[in-house]
């Protein structure tokens, strides 16, 4: 099983680098994923990952994109509450790179 | 991430591409693994005995499907079908041209199942299956969206997705299961739907958007959930429920029954049309995952059910409900059964239940993206064709710009998006960017020479596809979108409700 080593913890993971056990999941694993990714972690960016861990802890599930945009609009200015402003902070997709920053699982089907 | 694929040029024509071979063949899926594979009656991991078990499905299958000992032993190499696979277009690897894919079963059943290839393999071309054979085929029969365009042209109608169906059950069968396809296929199992959303996060969803609705139109437009006694059981992919611009035509289609009258609900336990059972080319997966929706029909009294914009789920629905689940002889009989979203709208503007202001699409000039399984493995309607214009007809009556691609490209000939039959995994990227080339390259045409700026289509997987591929492209993401959302855009509301 691919893994990945950080201040001397090993974190299973799937073959793309989704966390396996999601309680392995902290910030400095976020910034180390998000560094893996070429995403450079903002204020902004962090937002996202906290209402996403947060509305995954209650529904067991990553947010439909529209509740996303809308939180993100509430939070940041309704300029920013969109797909496209998703898309400039996470430009893997807010829903696969996102969550794989969060430490959400992959999402599957037809997205 | 490492997003950086090849993107092919695009060239004003589909050309055929000089023969590239092997160029494909380090390209599989992940494996399916033991949790995905137990729950559906597979095997854990690879058996033992494989190479027999192997063949002896084939055996059975031979028997069991006369269709695919006919597609064994009929084809005479005319190369009809070479130059016809997205795939072949967009890689040039041989393996992709549907003879040779085929060749891969071919050779395999010449060596077990035929005098000559069982003592001369040699002479007939027959060969062992072995390790590099199950490789070859558990790579190339990915490589195969099942789309049937080579059929198309096929002078025998060999249906090439009939045979990477087979191929992909008898790997099944012997525990060499795909990763991407399993897994979702035990989702549904679990939860209800390829996405896994459980049902308060489904009935969240549907109210936030409810409330979308009602802040954006002033109706109170409504998304019923497990509502007994409706008339209607409205049963679409589950990524109209997740995923731009998926929800778009799940808000069109929650504003025609509004505006219509008609009393429908969603179900939170069949929450998903699509029915990767069909992928994965197991009769049985697909009888268990359909049937949660004759059950939930029958649970819930509806009168019909509607199924929503989803490729692969109409042909299910259209095709194999009746035998996977029937007889729906408790549905009002007056009504198609199954009936397509299009087809009901459809019906609705005819009989003058709903009008459309135009000019609110006038920013588009729309074309039509005919997905695959709608296309040429069902209908839609009365009349032959329909499933061509139907949706069709519903672009005219909601824009005042439509333009088709070229007829080489369009109804029974239309080519795939590069994602279908279960291959929208990540890990085959690299193949969905070289297969949706030629679409593109129809696509850009229109495009330059008509300003078409609206890529209108009824599935979801084309759908997600095209939202990643065609940036890759240069085209804009919001390029791509349902025919509903059309609808949904154009609908007038509030004015004279109701079927009159």
């Amino acid at each position: 099983m691919p893994s990945f080593e950080l201040s001397g913890r090993t974190y299973e993971t799937d073959e793309d680098g989704y966390l396996i056990n999601l309680s392995d999941w902290n910030p400095e694993v976020a910034a180390y994923v998000a560094t893996q990714e070429s995403v450079n972690m903002t204020e902004n960016h962090w937002e996202v990952i906290n209402f996403l861990r947060e509305y995954y802890e209650e529904y067991k599930i990553a947010p439909m994109i529209r509740i996303l945009t809308k939180a993100i609009g509430k939070k940041l200015g309704k300029e920013k509450g969109n797909t496209k402003y998703l898309y400039d902070l996470y430009p893997g997709g807010p829903a696969k790179q996102a969550c794989k920053i969060a430490g959400l699982p992959k999402p599957t089907g037809c997205v | 991430m490492a997003d950086a694929h090849e993107v092919p040029e695009i060239h004003d024509d589909i050309e055929t591409p000089a023969l590239q071979p092997g160029s494909m063949g380090h390209l599989a899926p992940y494996p399916a693994v033991e949790k995905h594979m137990v729950p559906l009656n597979f095997p854990a991991a690879r058996v033992p005995d494989w190479e027999k078990r192997g063949v002896e499905k084939l055996g059975e299958m031979l028997k069991k499907y006369r269709s695919l000992q006919v597609y064994m032993d009929i084809c005479v190499k005319c190369g009809a079908c070479a130059d016809k696979c997205h795939y072949f277009l967009g890689t040039g690897d041989p393996n992709n041209m549907p003879v040779k894919r085929a060749e891969l079963m071919r050779s395999v059943y010449r060596r077990y199942f035929t005098p000559a290839g069982r003592m001369f393999p040699g002479l007939v071309n027959a060969k062992d299956f072995d390790e590099e054979m199950l490789k070859q085929w558990f790579t190339y029969y990915h490589q195969c969206s099942q789309c049937r365009r080579c059929s198309v042209f096929c002078p025998y109608g060999i249906d090439t997705a009939e045979i990477t169906m087979a191929a992909r059950e008898i790997m099944d069968a012997i525990g060499v299961g795909h990763k991407y396809t399993t897994e979702i296929v035990a989702k549904v199992h679990d939860i209800g739907n390829n996405l896994g959303i459980p049902k308060p996060a489904l009935s969240g969803t549907l109210q936030f958007l409810e409330d979308d609705m009602l802040e954006n139109t002033g109706h109170e437009i409504k998304l019923p959930l497990d509502q007994e006694g409706a008339e209607v059981l409205l049963v679409a992919p589950s990524a109209d429920f997740f995923s731009e611009p998926h929800i778009q035509s799940l808000m069109g289609y929650a504003k025609v029954f509004h505006q219509a009258g008609i009393s429908y609900t969603i179900s939170s336990y069949a929450s998903e049309a699509a029915n990767f059972g069909m992928f994965i080319g197991s009769y049985e997966q697909k009888k268990k995952i359909s049937k949660r929706i004759a059950e939930q029909a029958r649970a819930l009294k509806v009168k019909r059910i509607v199924v929503g914009e989803c490729g692969h789920a109409w042909r299910v629905a259209y095709s194999f409900w009746n035998t996977l689940n029937g007889p729906f002889d408790f549905l009002d009989n007056r009504y198609p059964v199954p009936q397509h979203i299009c087809e009901f709208t459809h019906d609705l503007i005819g009989r003058g239940a709903l009008t459309f202001d135009k000019e609110a699409n006038d920013a588009y000039v729309v074309t039509m993206h005919d997905s695959c399984n709608v296309a040429r493995a069902s209908r839609m309607g009365p009349n032959p064709g329909g499933q061509f214009t139907i949706p069709r007809d519903l672009i005219r009556a909601t824009c005042n710009h439509f333009v088709d691609m070229d007829e080489d490209t369009i109804f029974e000939k239309t080519l795939c998006c590069g994602g279908g039959g279960g291959l929208l995994t990540d890990e085959l990227m690299d193949l969905r960017v070289k297969g949706t080339m030629p679409r593109v390259t129809a696509l850009k045409k229109v495009m330059a020479e008509h300003k078409v700026n609206f890529l209108a289509l009824i599935c979801a997987i084309c759908k997600a596809q095209f939202n990643k591929m065609l940036p890759m492209y240069g085209i804009p993401m919001d390029t791509v979108g349902g025919v509903h959302q059309l609808v949904s855009n154009a609908i007038l509301l509030g004015k004279n409700k109701g079927i009159v």
